[in-house]
């Protein structure tokens, strides 16, 4: 079933009525469009750290809040319109069901863009909760919660229409939905209204890693299950691999978030706790990894030529140096010395951008070109897309992350607090470039996508006359 | 089960969710279950209200326009200080979390890598049980230093003019400058300004050994230049810092 989903083309007319394609690129767009709103915040911080802010002074600019709206814009604007849009079109099209009910597609829609530019507009206002990754004013949550609940309930109603065995991707989605609404419940609520201090530092280091852990990577890896057997035009290596590969995630990813929070009066042995499930979590993602490049296998030309796949498997070397990266920098060895320094910001951009962003970067250029039937104007601006994204998060992570180690080594010696910032000017500078490098792909994707658009549009109106 | 529809849903789905919430965030909530939450008036001790009493006498025109005055007999003056306080205290906490402070100054001294030397005792559970830790703001990152014993450590003049513009008062900072805590400049906080000095003195405040001060001595670090110097200067004696000078 699940290989016979894949071969047999799906005739166009089942295909219209599967799949709301008008929903899905406004989805990419506007996920394209909090892309561009996130990374000009990350401008301004970085430009910040670099004394060269041309807004200070300015309450409605201050960097520190819009540090808070980078973060937000990117999980709620960017990586949630982005999955969204893909799971618009691939879950009916695996599950060969409609979604159940196209109308609350389009407001969840509108409502999850009110949700976004809800919080935006709180942050600004200075009206931020105290919870890294979910400070979205305490009056947004409960209608972002609503949210979650209708997209659970309006996806998982295919899933469970559907006959005969389920296909690993849908294992990730159904997972997905359940992880995603528990974890913004439970970051959300508890530490505000339940418990307090230490505790609730447990409660918030568990949502900010679930939030990585059960709505990103769930969600991220199921399209990769989904999209390159298709691009690849085979089945995946092993079934067995990916079996371990989800049941491990299930298991050991909810158990790690309080290695966000080492070293804090959270007790020892739970701190202990979340380091060896983080070391098993990166040996579980390896196979994920090997399982995917055993599908690659005898193919591996095709990255060349073959656009889509090529940023799916930048993302997983990407995600693989991460992990790998991950198992060394959550030992309390590690993090007597990086813990609070710039190592940790480059970990970050490297998984949230190195990775999944690329991911989701690949199925928009796969998709969006099949939905206005006809393929991408400038393949020259493919390429720069590409090459200025993967060079310049690899540049940003490797140069936040040494300079992770020199803060680190700083502050243990005693040297006086200056000279940490002293010295990671240079560095900082250097991200500023990193930045504005991954800016400018974005900036060529955006071109690309309007000359594409446009072309189109020309070929409808010429198709009339 | 593996593949199945229920499975996923009930076992992975909420099975392995509802286990990780038991073991990681329901334990240690009552493991901690016994230390009472502070509220906002508990915090207020003495510690405190000098340094709150502090920024009325060093900025009574700000400080009467945001509080107004407090009244004369003696049983009713004191109840209006910690009510005060508490107010203020409550109200710097609220910008210090919608400014993102939190997201580059820490609030948890660790055991490792001296930062009991740098920062002094160690963070304790019990710190954490009150009403501003709600949610806890622990932090995860470090650009500039740690703020959990900063209380005290400084003075009220020193936060004013280092929150209008830090580059006065340390040469290379990163720190972004906050005039909207002002009312056009340092010497004339307003409410948030005032809100914000109540909140960072407090930090720390709730110890023995408050204010506390670094153990150790700071080495020769190349120092900003004269222009700098002269104008942090003109700064500290505007604002008549006679008192408390920052410890150095």
């Amino acid at each position: 079933m699940n290989e016979a989903t894949i071969a047999t083309p799906i005739t166009p007319k089942q295909h219209t009525e599967l799949v709301d394609e008008k929903l899905v690129r406004l989805y990419f767009i506007t996920a394209l469009i909090f892309l561009a709103t996130s990374m000009l915040a990350g401008l301004l911080m970085a430009m910040q750290l670099i004394r060269h802010n041309p807004l200070r002074g300015i309450e409605f600019f201050s960097p520190g809040r819009w540090r808070m709206l980078h973060t937000n814009a990117v999980a709620y604007g960017f990586l949630a319109n982005g999955f969204l849009g893909a799971l618009h079109w691939a879950i009916p099209r695996l599950t060969l069901q409609p979604v159940l009910d196209k109308r609350l597609s389009w407001l969840i829609y509108a409502a999850w863009q009110g949700v976004v530019g809800a919080t935006a507009v709180g942050l600004l206002l200075g009206e931020a909760q105290a919870l890294e990754w979910g400070e979205t004013p305490v009056w947004i949550d409960p209608v972002a919660q609503l949210g979650l609940l209708l997209v659970a309930i309006n996806f998982m109603t295919p899933i469970a229409r559907m006959k005969g065995p389920m296909y690993v991707t849908l294992w990730y989605f159904l997972a997905a939905f359940v992880w995603t609404f528990l974890t913004y419940a439970m970051g959300n609520f508890i530490p505000e209204y339940v418990v307090g201090g230490t505790a609730a530092g447990a409660v918030g280091g568990l949502f900010i890693h679930d939030l990585v852990g059960l709505f990103v990577t769930p969600l991220g890896w199921g399209l990769m299950y989904y999209f390159v057997p298709i691009l690849l035009k085979k089945p995946i290596w092993s079934h067995g691999l990916s079996l371990v590969g989800f049941w491990g995630l299930a298991f050991f990813y909810p158990l790690q978030g309080i290695h966000h929070f080492l070293y804090t009066p959270i007790p020892m042995f739970l701190q202990y706790g979340a380091v060896v499930s983080t070391i098993a979590v990166e040996l579980v993602v390896t196979t994920v990894v090997i399982n995917f490049f055993g599908t690659l296998w005898g193919n591996a030309g095709v990255v060349k030529t073959n656009m889509p796949i090529r940023w799916f498997y930048t993302g997983m070397i990407y995600y693989f140096l991460t992990c790998l990266q991950c198992s060394f920098q959550v030992t309390l060895t590690f993090q007597k010395i990086i813990h609070f320094s710039d190592w940790v910001v480059g970990h970050a951009h490297m998984v949230m951008f190195g990775v999944f962003s690329m991911w989701i970067m690949g199925i928009m250029l796969y998709l969006y070109p099949r939905m206005l039937n006809r393929p991408w104007a400038s393949p020259k601006l493919l390429e720069w897309h590409y090459w200025l994204s993967t060079l310049g998060v690899g540049f940003m992570a490797a140069d936040l992350i040494l300079l992770g180690v020199f803060q680190g080594w700083s502050w243990a010696a005693l040297e006086p607090w200056d000279a940490s910032t002293d010295f990671s000017y240079p560095f900082w500078v250097l991200r500023v470039f990193a930045g504005l490098a991954m800016f400018g792909g974005l900036l060529a994707f955006l071109q690309n996508i309007w000359l594409t658009t446009r072309a189109a549009a020309a070929d409808r109106l010429a198709q009339k006359s | 089960m593996f593949e199945s529809k229920s499975g996923i849903l009930y076992v992975a789905g909420l099975g392995f969710f509802a286990l990780a919430f038991v073991s990681n965030a329901l334990v240690p909530a009552l493991m901690y279950r016994n230390i009472p939450e502070k509220t906002v008036a508990e915090l207020v001790t003495p510690n405190l209200r000098y340094q709150f009493e502090d920024l009325a006498r060093r900025f009574p025109e700000s400080f009467k326009a945001v509080w107004g005055e407090a009244p004369e007999a003696e049983a009713e003056n004191q109840k209006w200080w910690d009510e005060k306080c508490a107010e203020a205290l409550e109200y710097g906490h609220k910008v210090y979390v919608a400014e993102g402070c939190w997201h580059c100054h820490s609030q948890f001294v660790r055991p490792v890598a001296n930062e009991e030397e740098r920062f002094g005792p160690v963070s304790r559970s019990w710190e954490y049980q009150n009403r501003l830790q709600r949610p806890v703001l622990f932090g995860t990152r470090r650009v500039g230093p740690d703020l959990s014993r900063e209380g005290g450590r400084r003075s009220n003049d020193w936060h004013a003019v280092h929150f209008f513009r830090p580059l006065d008062l340390s040469a290379a900072s990163p720190m972004p400058e906050y005039p909207w805590f002002f009312e056009g400049s340092p010497d004339k906080p307003n409410k948030r300004g005032l809100a914000m000095m109540t909140y960072v003195q407090w930090l720390g405040s709730w110890l023995e050994s408050y204010p506390y001060y670094e153990a150790y001595s700071p080495s020769a670090l190349k120092k900003p230049e004269t222009e700098n110097t002269d104008a942090s200067d003109s700064q500290d004696n505007a604002a008549d810092a006679s008192a408390d000078q920052e410890p150095q």
